[in-house]
């Protein structure tokens, strides 16, 4: 039985995980994953994995750079190189799990609730769930991004199965326009999400900071444009609440 | 410390250097905010953080290409880049203009370049 509750009457989880199916279909993700999983899909054909291995990668990894490395290096390379590529290329997640849970959580969520959204955080369902559960309440919103997270998910799965046969037949210009998607879409949705002057100083400093950082060579490129633009977009912008 | 996929199967290769490293920022993200109001200060800053590597991991994507995408000369993939933001702007913020004609630009940016 659930509380009776002062706002809205709370829909069942199941309906506000179709919600969040429904939310992966319309997003520009969903043909966006397609597209890029094809073309990753087609590059485990070409270093001969089995097309089992693929899709488990995608449903386990769930992150379009760590499986881009791990497919081209497993063959050549030691285990220890693999698996320090793989850690460096994934920093993200900790900043992105962390900045997003406190919005999901409701209270009486229990901390075991937040390990399937844990896992399905990943660029795609991180940058459409924040924006659109934030919006729902507190109650759905778990519910919701797991629904938004399966779709998204398996749209992925399913291309990587279908590039992994295709493979073949796909001619280069067409690999390559496939592998196009996933930076458009970042940028565009990007662009559409920043409506603070935080999310878009953030956003436009990383993209200045990453050459800079890249160019000296200091490796770990991605963690230092974080914490660099990050923090400088972050004091600009308490000065601003600050002066207000 | 030299051990290769050879010796112990893809399968096993896939979860011991593919999803536990990945996997265990994900795990740190979750232990970090137990019990974090999402109005902190911190998870404010943690989230520019995450909205600036996002923006690293664009940058990278566009300007250091790896597989397909690196034969494609970088004054196209940057090109493609703006022709599809205009477009998104031009089209009132629409995603899918700016993706159709960024996409677009690339291929034919490629083909005339002879790929």
């Amino acid at each position: 039985m659930s509380e009776p509750s002062a706002e809205s009457p709370p829909k069942s989880a199941a309906k506000a995980f179709a919600d969040g199916l429904r939310s992966a279909f319309g997003s520009v993700f969903f043909y966006v994953l397609l597209g890029n999983y094809l073309g990753i899909g087609a590059l485990a054909h070409e270093f001969n994995f089995s097309v089992l291995w693929m899709v488990l990668s995608t449903i386990l990894i769930w992150a379009a750079p760590a499986q881009l490395i791990l497919i081209s290096t497993l063959g050549t390379s030691t285990l220890i190189e693999v698996a320090i590529a793989v850690t460096l290329s994934s920093v993200r997640f900790l900043p992105m799990v962390a900045g997003l849970l406190p919005t999901l959580r409701a209270e009486g969520t229990r901390q075991r609730d937040l390990v399937l959204p844990m896992h399905f955080t990943a660029i795609s369902v991180w940058v459409e769930g924040l924006r659109l559960a934030g919006l729902l309440p507190r109650a759905e919103r778990v519910a919701f991004y797991n629904g938004l997270g399966t779709g998204l998910m398996f749209s992925a799965a399913v291309a990587s199965a279908g590039g992994y046969y295709l493979a073949a037949t796909l001619p280069p210009l067409l690999a390559a326009a496939l592998l196009f998607f996933t930076p458009m879409a970042v940028l565009m949705v990007s662009a559409r999400n920043s409506r603070t002057l935080l999310d878009g100083l953030s956003f436009g400093l990383g993209l200045v900071v990453w050459p800079a950082v890249a160019a000296m060579k200091l490796g770990l490129e991605l963690m230092w444009t974080g914490l660099i633009a990050g923090t400088i977009a972050y004091v600009v912008h308490r000065v601003r609440e600050g002066v207000r | 410390m030299s051990a290769t996929m050879a010796e112990i199967g893809p399968y096993l290769a896939l979860i011991l250097v593919g999803f536990l490293p990945n996997e265990v920022w994900r795990v740190l993200g979750l232990v970090l905010v137990r019990g974090l109001d999402e109005r902190s200060q911190f998870i404010v800053w943690v989230r520019a953080v995450a909205t600036a590597m996002l923006a690293g991991v664009l940058a990278q994507l566009i300007l250091a290409s790896s597989g397909a995408l690196a034969a494609v000369p970088l004054w196209v993939r940057i090109g493609a880049a703006a022709v599809g933001l205009l477009a998104f702007f031009a089209a009132r913020r629409s995603v899918f203009a700016g993706v159709a004609a960024g996409v677009g630009a690339f291929v034919l940016g490629a083909y005339l370049m002879g790929y």
